[in-house]
């Protein structure tokens, strides 16, 4: 028999911990709302989004339970976030480059 | 290897060889799953990204006909919804079965009360004639050749919110389903995976609500105050 190695159902976190996680994803929500109101030029979008991706990580690490997971799991999240930056990238390689030399008949 | 001759119960059934195989593989499922729906969703985020870029002035011009304050308030009650899901992922680890069953229900209330807001936020944009293909569609503050572009942002605005509240329905569904089951009392801190997985689902649902809130409501706010 294999030992338990990965034991992700033997770890329950505090209602303490969610709680925390909770009041920091609405004062990012707040924050991120705020923010909006103040001409910051191309930086509105990056804060914008930086402060998505973080609130997308304190869910998925506590309340999807990531931090607790085999690392099959992780692994396979890690792979199918890379998917959805190729399918991104790559689409934005092409629109952004079209320009760049004309296109004959156009 | 674990002998196989034991009886079926839920937490083990006999093509598993241990409770934790079963429970990582229902988990590992749900998440190729989820990143099935993550690629999904992706093209739709890809199509924003490029018109966005296309129309930047439109783009910001659309989002802030939208409420803000009113996203922010919906986007607070989701965050509050995954809270309270994930509290019924923890009754269940516990085998707490009537913390399941109320956290379940207070899950559901503020996830019904999610759509509840959005369908009034729908309704507004009827009454304002911002309804990509109406006739009469016609956002203030555009020229008439960009009324247009606006319709894009529109139809963006209406599938991406659109798709993600028919995710937030079957997401309703779900935690019906468990609910009657919780109230049967199938679930315990040996077998609580249905509990989790559907959690999986509810706090994706929640992620792409994350990325929709900025993405659409949120665009050069600065422009009207």
């Amino acid at each position: 028999m294999q030992d338990e190695i990965d034991s992700p159902q033997h770890h329950v976190d505090s209602a303490g911990t969610y709680v925390a996680v909770l009041v920091t994803l609405l004062f990012l929500t707040i924050l991120t709302t705020a923010v909006a109101y103040v001409d910051l030029g191309y930086f509105s979008t990056v804060i914008a989004l930086g402060i998505a991706c973080t609130k997308m990580l304190l869910v998925a690490l506590f309340f999807m339970h990531i931090r607790h997971s085999t690392k099959l799991t992780k692994l396979v999240v890690v792979g199918g976030l890379l998917w959805l930056a190729i399918l991104l990238l790559l689409t934005l390689t092409d629109f952004a480059t079209r320009t760049w030399i004309g296109v004959p008949g156009r | 290897m674990a002998d196989h001759s034991h009886t079926e119960t839920l937490d083990l059934r006999v093509q598993f060889d241990t409770a934790e195989q079963q429970k990582d593989c229902s988990t590992l499922g749900m998440w190729i799953f989820l990143i099935t729906e993550v690629m999904f969703f992706g093209g739709m985020f890809a199509a924003y990204t490029i018109y966005r870029q296309f129309y930047p002035e439109v783009f910001a011009i659309a989002s802030t006909s939208l409420n803000a304050k009113i996203g922010a308030f919906n986007t607070c009650v989701l965050l509050l919804s995954s809270f309270t899901m994930v509290m019924a992922v923890r009754a269940g680890q516990l085998g707490k079965q009537k913390a399941i069953v109320g956290w379940l229900i207070l899950t559901l209330i503020f996830g019904g009360a999610f759509l509840g807001v959005k369908g009034i936020e729908w309704h507004e944009k009827f009454v304002e004639h911002h309804i990509p293909g109406q006739a009469e569609f016609h956002l203030e503050g555009l020229p008439q050749s960009e009324q247009g572009h606006a319709q894009i942002f529109f139809s963006l605005y209406f599938s991406m919110t659109g798709l993600h509240a028919l995710h937030m329905v079957v997401g309703a569904g779900m935690l019906i389903w468990l609910l009657l089951e919780a109230r049967k009392g199938t679930f315990s801190a040996k077998y609580y995976t249905p509990i989790d997985v559907g959690g999986l689902y509810w706090h994706f649902v929640d992620i792409i609500w994350i990325f929709l809130f900025p993405l659409l409501y949120l665009i050069d706010r600065h422009l009207k105050v």
